[in-house]
């Protein structure tokens, strides 16, 4: 037995209310720079639906993650290290631009210098990669709120799995939102696909990276990636990912989306697992014995055996305190609530999902029916045939089984805390017929529904020699509001070393993010603002600090 | 041996070749950030998917053959039997076929950059000064050996090149051996040379990246957080009991 510690997410999607908050607090904390435009670590997507990129689930044609070679060991699903090799002159499997979607700004100067004329100026999209004009027809959320439907919604690869017809008029179908970010996976494909071997999984607390100096630029990650969550910056010619933000995780704060999050649906903390047993959990040779076979990995904090066994892997004894403690443990193991993300993978992805009980609800709410009561939720879970195979085929390959018992149990809280809450004597039975006690459904109760800060988040923080967390928290504060310059090897007032923008040490995120917001509120053109200023950009100005060419220059005046 | 050839063969190379070694360990250790192959396959992927393949193999095959041309001495390919004929005709046909696939990906690749606006926009001036040198030491050393051998004189490198070459690395420059090669090939080198000062300033550093040892490390890499060293002005000051948030 090897412990590990890893640091995990789950979700609960009946609180998704698809506002896209988490994706762009991400983003302006991130990935708000240059080349990686069209990069959302945190995307939020509307299923059924194609996803971002669009019908990145279809491993047929994506061949990312892992998959059994006809011996039955785990293999790469877009081939082996020869053929990537091979084929790294040329990666046949990376989704190109428009797979994602071409991203543009507007030309807001045309607002402010337009002559006077009789029809109003309009202020035109211009795209980001070419600087010309473009037209607008694809985004990283188009198909939000089933719109586009049916045209669009009938192109996810989930759905067709399903092999069934589905009726996908607005009243009849059902809808609900998926937030994803990095899995940080237990086993992760885009780190076995790296052939310069830059991504890395930390040994600490299972963060997957990407090691900027190292990268070489081969993209056979992004083939790599199941989810498609590593993104290549175009402009500097590395993979860029979700870091789980980990200068924030690290001295104890939760990720910005997290922090964020409208519905406060997210859960952080550790678990431990047995890292010997990765491998051969994640060949198992069915894939609907997956989800179990990846619970079966994680280890017990409460076991004396796993805490000597963690002791001697020199986990800190707070670590092992945090794991027993932690949210994620508890709904995936004690309520046994929280599910993988496309288990099918085989890549062991360690954000889980809480499946939304909302379709039920709403199916049964709608035909006038009591949606409260256990009998009739227990009844439409069994009935609603589609919804319950769409989020099998999401959550656990396709097996039906333990989302159905997921749903129950959330439709057992469900009543059982309705009459708790209406002074009513509680149904016990409610509790038995899914396996869990009173007390066990009151506990759930308050981690999902009331969901106090402290218990949705148990992160323990990084123990570093000779550094004392308030250090590490300064240095966090400067990492995320310093704007100076001086830091080593730093390329100075927002220049760049000697080969052009990309060259010199990497810049720290928050410099660069300041100097691109600085320059392209003010830039001349709208691919390159790394000229002279001319263009006032908006919606990045924040009307404090000048912004110089939004009003044609002052008439220089004789001096009498 | 005149101060020309002096410059040219005995100045110019040595400091090609410090140029060459000096800048990749400068570079290396100062802008490791900027060590990559810069991709534009965001941006167009149907004709890279021919060209760029079609350049790289070409290309590789085109140093190998390089490699056995100049720095296998002619007296060692003898004495194992091969005859100066059957050399040149192996070597000849190889060459032509690496040579075609490198020059027309190379043209490709070049009317792409030029045509696909997003991919002209994002190369850089040095990209473009890279391709110039390159292009032309490619064309030069293809067309070359191709009139030689179309004019029915084709002029055997054995004899004056490579000597020349390999007697750069024993420190005493056969200029005179250079000077005897047609004109087409001295340029051919001296280009080379240039084209190898510009090397390690230029997206070709990529080269020295090649993944080799993909082949053999095992999938996953685990790596422990990193201690940053604390920066100069931020070593902790606090006592643990005075710590705080
Ligand atoms: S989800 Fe994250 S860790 Fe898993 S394969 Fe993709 S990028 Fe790697
Ligand atoms: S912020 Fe929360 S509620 Fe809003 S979209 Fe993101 S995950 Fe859903």
């Amino acid at each position: 037995m090897k412990v590990m510690a890893q640091m995990a997410m789950v979700m609960n999607l009946d609180k998704c209310i698809g506002c896209h908050t988490c994706s762009v607090t991400c983003k302006q904390a991130w990935t708000n720079r240059s080349g990686v435009e069209y990069v959302w670590f945190n995307n939020v997507e509307t299923r059924p639906g194609q996803g971002y990129p669009r019908t990145y689930q279809d491993q047929e044609r994506w061949k990312g993650g892992w998959t059994l070679n006809k011996r039955g060991r785990l293999a790469l699903r877009a081939g082996g290290r020869v053929k990537k090799l091979l084929s790294i002159f040329s990666n046949p499997l990376m989704p190109g631009i428009d797979d994602y979607y071409e991203p543009w700004t507007y030309d807001y100067e045309t607002l402010t210098n337009a002559p006077a004329q009789q029809h109003t100026p309009v202020a035109r999209p211009k795209s980001l990669i070419s600087g010309k004009d473009m037209k607008i027809a694809w985004s990283a959320n188009w198909d939000d709120n089933l719109g586009g439907g049916p045209t669009l919604t009938a192109d996810d690869p989930v759905l067709k799995s399903i092999g069934e017809k589905i009726v996908l008029d607005f009243e009849q179908t059902f809808m609900f939102y998926l937030p994803r970010i990095c899995e940080h996976c237990l086993n992760p494909s885009c780190a076995a696909s790296c052939p310069s071997g830059a991504i890395y999984k930390r040994s600490e607390d299972g963060i997957v990276l990407v090691d900027q100096d190292r990268c070489r630029g081969w993209r056979m990650c992004v083939t790599g990636c199941p989810y498609k969550k590593i993104y290549f910056n175009h402009r500097t010619g590395k993979a860029e990912k979700c870091t789980f933000c980990f200068p924030r995780v690290e001295v104890g704060i939760p990720t910005v989306c997290s922090e964020t999050c409208v519905g406060r649906l997210r859960y952080i903390g550790i678990v431990l697992y047995d890292a010997d047993r990765v491998l051969e959990a994640a060949s198992t040779p069915d894939d609907k014995d997956l989800y179990a076979a990846q619970r079966s990995v994680l280890l017990d904090p409460d076991d004396p055996e796993v805490q000597r066994a963690a002791e001697e892997a020199g986990i800190p004894r707070d670590w092992v305190t945090a794991a027993q403690r932690s949210p994620v443990w508890a709904l995936i193991n004690r309520f046994e609530v929280a599910l993988p993300l496309h288990p099918e993978y085989r890549t062991m992805p360690m954000v889980w999902y809480i499946p939304p009980l909302s379709p039920v609800v709403d199916s049964l709410s709608t035909s006038g029916h009591d949606a409260e009561s256990s009998g009739n939720l227990f009844g439409a879970i069994d009935a609603l045939r589609i919804p319950i195979s769409y989020l099998a085929e999401l959550f656990t390959a396709g097996d039906p089984k333990p989302v159905r018992d997921v749903l129950a149990r959330l439709a057992a809280m469900r009543s059982f805390m309705r009459d708790v809450n209406l002074g009513r004597e509680p149904d016990v039975g409610i509790a038995d017929a899914v396996g869990m006690t009173p007390e066990d459904i009151e506990d759930m109760h308050r981690l999902l529904a009331i969901a106090k800060y402290e218990d949705r988040y148990v992160i323990p923080t990084v123990h570093v020699e000779g550094a004392d967390p308030g250090v590490l928290a300064h240095r966090l504060e400067e990492s995320a509001t310093e704007c100076s310059l001086d830091y080593d090897g730093g390329p100075g007032m927002g220049g760049s070393g000697p080969f052009g923008e990309t060259s010199g040490g990497a810049t720290p995120i928050a410099v660069e993010n300041f100097h691109m917001l600085k320059q392209r509120q003010t830039g001349d053109t709208v691919v390159d603002p790394g000229d002279r200023s001319k263009r006032v950009n908006l919606l990045n100005w924040d009307g404090k600090g000048e912004a110089k060419d939004l009003l044609p220059p002052r008439a220089e005046k004789d001096e009498p | 041996m005149t101060g020309r050839e002096q410059l040219l063969w005995v100045v110019l190379p040595y400091l090609c070749l410090v140029t060459f070694i000096g800048g990749h360990v400068w570079r290396y250790r100062y802008d490791k950030f900027g060590w990559t192959t810069r991709s534009s396959q965001m941006y167009e992927r149907r004709i890279l998917r021919i060209a760029s393949p079609l350049f790289h193999f070409g290309i590789l095959a085109a140093i190998g053959g390089h490699v056995v041309g100049i720095l296998v001495p002619k007296s060692w390919t003898e004495s194992v039997g091969v005859s100066e004929g059957a050399y040149h005709v192996v070597a000849l046909s190889l060459g032509a076929v690496a040579g075609v696939c490198t020059v027309v990906g190379m043209a490709l690749l070049i009317y792409r950059r030029r045509t696909v606006g997003p991919v002209f926009s994002a190369t850089t001036k040095n990209d473009k000064l890279m391709y110039v040198v390159l292009a032309a030491t490619i064309v030069l050393g293809l067309v070359t050996t191709v009139l030689g051998n179309v004019t029915g004189h084709p002029h055997d490198y054995r004899e004056t090149v490579a000597p020349y070459f390999r007697s750069i690395f024993w420190f005493s420059p056969d200029t005179a051996r250079i000077s005897e090669a047609p004109l087409g090939f001295q340029v051919h080198v001296e280009m080379a040379w240039l084209l190898f000062a510009l090397w390690p300033f230029t997206r070709l550093v990529h080269v020295f990246s090649a993944p080799i040892g993909y082949l053999t490390r095992p999938y996953i890499v685990y790596r422990s957080r990193e201690q940053r060293p604390a920066r100069r002005g931020w070593e902790p000051v606090s006592r643990p009991d005075q710590r705080g948030r």
